[in-house]
Formats: structure tokens, sequence, C-alpha cells
């Protein structure tokens, strides 16, 4: 039991190596060993959360040192909360992803399985660690697997992917820097150390440094308005399964990371009173909720739309983060997985509508509502939980997001929400018109477009049918996990 | 002025950011953005590095005449740090390179104006 912190990134990061020696073997050796590696650390997962739950916090210290000298794993509520999250949809999207890359990118077949691989290793590892230079390492491992991954697309991917490494690695840098000043200030790396040696120095020029550069950073990673300039090229030109298994886990890992910072490193009294980062980071997310829905509404490339979309949706969360109080903070991480699960299903059903048609303008996805159902009805459901239609899941997390806003006092970020819901509407609305309502003109769309074969349909129906549990289940999962999250907040 | 002189070790960092941040943003090859961000990792070295000095102190490897006394070594933490961290920079590097390989087949450029140019010419 004491050895789940570590197991989780573990066991990817195993199989991302044993993946290239079985992929030489057989091929479908490496889908079946990360199918199996991504499922057993969602095992994991979940029974840390399990045990956190009913029990509360485990650690585990890495090589028998015990910290603050040497590094320790931990996993609390929120920790093994995101990281089920994680693990539970990149293991729906790696089930759906084979027949996708074998259209797509056969040639890549194995490589693209342990780079996925690793990027869920470095995901979960940010997730799990309590030490702040671990913390940039996995950061790297993470960063550079999705580098690699998007720049097998299509002709311009690898464009795109070098100008998110380019700002990736700023990010990553400014991240090691602040590490650097609270090192140097206080002596440990390890969170909880740290976070006791802090209000000592709450003075010192040297933490805000800290705070700020780290801060950039993670905003950078999280493509927080306006710093997502590298988003939308990269999740548009990489392939279908790369997309869907990037969009909807890796800026939220960020997100967690920020909160993490927030709520462990510096703690609320430092960012809200000495030094006020997290009204910032408020109002850049209320500017970017519209800044991504406004550039959503002007796309007409159906995949460059929930790109812009989640630009639009990741700043939610950070509206919630910046509230900082208890409401807005569960508002935020009920986005996260909502958000997740939604975008999953959304970039899936892009995934199948490329795999029957090969084409993403929304102008040519007329008729497609009868011809594949399924899809459609997946894609349906979560368009409704995006707008925050009830019961679908995103109907709540917004809820909890206006709650906090009324609890701040805030009326512009009510506005912003309530304006921006609206906003989401007018782009989902016009995609569904043409779905459904416009008959397709015969040479636009193939005769024989269908639903694809059961190993996609699978996964993203039952993210579209998540969505509704989730929307159901949501006070369960407030009272139980999120509750203990933000208890240090009241 | 007096602490120019003391604090030229700081200075020296961030002059270096500097560079490197200007040859990432304001370079419009490619390659010499990968340039500056080598430069700009470095500087970031160098500022764990020069943090880890003591005056009077050694090699952080155990000393009969300083025993046990930490004051005495070198804090060697920093170098471990940044050695894990010049393996980032490296891998880094590394698939930047590539990136650019596979730019240069495709387009025949690495200046962004062309490359530009070109990518929108080619759907």
């Amino acid at each position: 039991m004491s050895h789940l912190p570590v197991l989780i990134p573990v066991t990817l990061l195993f199989s991302a190596f044993i993946i290239l020696l079985g992929g030489f073997l057989k091929r479908d050796l490496a889908f079946m060993i990360a199918l199996i590696g991504g499922s057993l650390s969602f095992v994991f997962s979940a029974l840390g959360l399990w045990a956190v739950i009913s029990g509360g916090g485990l650690r585990y210290h890495l090589g028998g040192w015990v910290p603050p000298v040497g590094i320790e794993y931990a996993l609390d509520a929120l920790s093994a909360f995101m990281s089920t999250v994680v693990t539970l949809v990149g293991t729906l999207v790696l089930l759906y992803s084979r027949r996708s890359i074998l259209q797509e990118v056969p040639e890549r077949f194995v490589p693209m399985y342990a780079l996925a691989m690793l990027l869920l290793a470095g995901l979960t590892g940010i997730i799990v660690t309590a030490d702040l230079f671990n913390l940039f390492v996995f950061l790297e491992i993470a960063s550079l697997s999705a580098y690699a991954l998007m720049a097998v697309g299509d002709e311009r991917a690898p464009v795109a992917s070098f100008r998110y490494l380019i700002l990736g690695s700023i990010a990553g840098s400014f991240y090691v820097l602040g590490v650097g000043f609270l090192y140097f200030s206080t002596g440990s790396l390890n969170m909880a150390d740290v976070a006791q040696r802090l209000p000592n120095l709450y003075g010192s020029r040297a933490i805000v440094a800290a705070a700020t550069l780290i801060f950039i950073a993670l905003g950078l990673k999280m493509a927080l308005f306006p710093l997502h300039l590298w988003l939308p090229d990269a999740y548009s030109y990489a392939p279908s399964a790369v997309t869907g298994l990037i969009a909807p886990i890796m800026t939220k890992v960020a997100a967690y990371a920020v909160i993490r910072m927030f709520l462990t490193v510096f703690q609320p009294h430092y960012l809200l009173d000495v030094l006020p980062l997290m009204p910032v980071i408020g109002w850049f997310a209320a500017a970017g909720i519209f800044y991504g829905s406004i550039m959503a509404i002007a796309q007409t490339d159906f995949r460059r739309m929930l790109a812009y979309s989640s630009i639009s949706q990741i700043a939610y969360i950070g509206l919630g983060i910046g509230l900082a109080n208890p409401m807005g903070l569960i508002g935020a991480l009920l986005h996260i997985l909502n958000h997740a699960f939604m975008k999953a299903c959304l970039f899936l059903v892009a995934g199948n509508i490329r795999f029957r048609t090969g084409q993403w303008e929304v102008s040519r996805l007329a008729g497609l509502g009868r011809k594949m159902p399924w899809t459609m009805a997946a894609f349906t459901v979560s368009a409704l939980s995006m707008i925050g239609i009830p019961p679908a899941a995103g109907f709540f997390s917004k809820w909890y997001l206006l709650l906090g806003s009324v609890d701040a006092g805030n009326w512009i970020f009510v506005a912003t929400i309530l304006l921006s819901s609206l906003l989401t509407a007018v782009y989902f609305f016009r995609v569904l018109e043409q779905v459904y309502m416009r008959h397709s003109q015969e040479e636009t769309v193939p005769v024989n477009a269908a639903d694809p074969p059961a190993s996609m349909l699978f996964p993203t129906v039952l993210l579209g049918a998540g969505v509704l549990v989730l929307g159901l289940s949501n006070n369960l999962i407030v009272s139980s996990i999120l509750d203990v999250v933000v208890m240090s907040l009241k | 002025m007096d602490s120019l002189i003391v604090d030229y070790n700081y200075l020296m960092t961030a002059s270096l950011l500097v560079i490197g941040l200007y040859g990432m943003v304001g370079k419009r090859n490619l390659l010499k953005k990968v340039i500056g961000l080598n430069i700009f990792q470095t500087a970031i070295f160098l500022f764990f590095i020069q943090g880890a000095t003591k005056p009077g102190a050694t090699v952080p490897v155990w000393d009969v005449r300083i025993s046990g006394e930490a004051a005495g070594y070198i804090n060697p933490l920093p170098h471990v740090l940044i050695l894990t961290a010049i393996v980032v920079s490296v891998a880094t590097t590394g698939v930047a390179l590539a990136l650019l390989m596979t730019i240069y087949r495709r387009y025949r450029t690495l200046e962004e104006g062309t490359l530009l140019e070109r990518m929108k010419q080619s759907p």
C-alpha cells in the first residue's frame, strides 16, 4: 500500500521501455503493453484514491531517504484525484488510438506508444512528486515526449512543434530559475519543508522573484491567456490520437501544479495578501475566457475551433484558481475533471470524423448526424456539457465557479461566466446545426461515412456517457474528495 | 557601485539570460533560436553553480582536516541538480535539432520569413 505513490509513474515509465522491446518482436504487442501499463497505473491511482478517502494521505520516500534530504512522493486528496483522472482518460484514449494511428501514421506505430507512455509517466510524476526539482524533471519528460508526439503530424506539424518547444523550454527554464531562488533562500527542495521555512522570508525579494517566475512558467505550460500562443497550431496539426491524448490532460496537469504551488508551497496567505498573484491570474483568465470563445467562433476548421475552446475552458480553471476561495477552487478542480472528459470526447469525435471522411471543415460536416449516429450522440452530449446545460457535467463546475465569484463579490466574473456560456453555445450550435439540420451534398461527404470500428467508438461513447455520469454524481465527488482539498482555505 | 563589484556573478547571469532570450525571440533563423535557448539554459546552470560556492571552502569530498564541518565544503546539491538539468537541456537540444532537420527537408529553409511563405503556398 505504501508503495502506491511511486508505482503510478514507474509502471508507465517501465512500460515505455518494454514497448520498444515488445514492438520489435510484434507490432501489436506495443499496443497491448501500453494498454496494460495504462490500466495498471489507473488501478494504482484508484486504489490510492480509495486509501486517501478512507484513511488519509500516503507518503513514499524514494530510496529510503527521509525528507527533506530525500525525494518524497505523496498521494493526498488532490494528487490522488488528479492522477486518477489523468490515468483514466489517458487509458481510454490509448484504447482508441490503435486504429487511428494505423490509418494516419502506421510507420511510427511502436515509437508513438513508447512516447505516449513517457508522456503519461511525466504527467503522473508531476502529480505525485512532493519535491520541487523532481517536478521540473517530470515536467521536461512530459514536454519532450509531447513535442515529439506532436511533430508526427501533417506537413506543418514540425514547425508548430518547434514553436512549442522554444516556448515550453523557456517555461521550463523559468521554473528552474524560480526553484533556484527558492532553494538558495530556504535551503530545501521538499515542498512541505519549503512551505514551513517560507513565512520567515515573506519580506524577501528573492521569494517574489521565485513566485513570479514559477507562475509565469506554469501559466505558459497551462496555456493561460496571454501565454497560449503555442496551443492552436500544436493541437491542429498533430495526429488525431495525439491531440486526443494531450489536449484533455496536459494543460490540466499544469493547472494542478499551479494549485499545488498555491496550496502547498507558497500558501494562500502569501499569494493573496503579501504578493497578490492569484487575483492577477483570475483577471487574465477572465480575459482568456472571452478571447478563446470569440476566436473559436471565428474558426471554420472543427479541430481549430476545439483548440480555441480549450484556451477558453482552461481559463475557466484559471478563474477558479484566481478566485482562491473554497467554492472557486472546487469549481476549478471539478472543471479539470469534467473538461478532461468533454475535451477527450470531442477530440475523439474529431478523430472519428477524420477517420471516415478525412476532413474537418465545419461546413462539410452536413448530414453526418444520420451517418454517424453514435459518434454524433457523444458529440451532442459533450457539446451541451461545454455550454453548461444540466444534467451534463459542465453545468456543475460552472455553477461552483459562479458561487465562488458571488462569494468573492466579483460581479464581473459572474457576468464573464454567463456571457461566455452564450458564446460557447454559438460555436457549438453552429456545428450541431450542420450535423443534424443540413442535408449532405454528395460531393462533400463520402457516401460510405459511418460510425468508426468498435475499438474507436467504444471510448468515444464511454467518455460521452461519462460526462452524464459525472454530472449526476458531482455531489458525491465534491463531498468526498474536493471538500477535503479545499479544507485549508476555509 | 560596490554591489556591482561584489555581485558581478549575478550581473553575468542576468546578461546571459537576456542574450539568450534575445536569441530566441529576436532572431529570425530557427537554428539561432536553438543557440539562444542553449545560452539561456547555460545562464541558469551558472546561476546554480555560483550559488553553491562559499568563501574558503573546498570540494565536497571527506577531508580529515575539516572533518564534519559543513562550512568547510562547498554545497554539492546544486551541482547534482545541474547535472540533471544539463541532461534535460541536451535532450531538448536533440529534439529541437531533429525537428529542424524535418523542417529543412520539407521546406528547404530555416529562415522564419521564407518558411512562413512556403507554408502558405503548400497547403
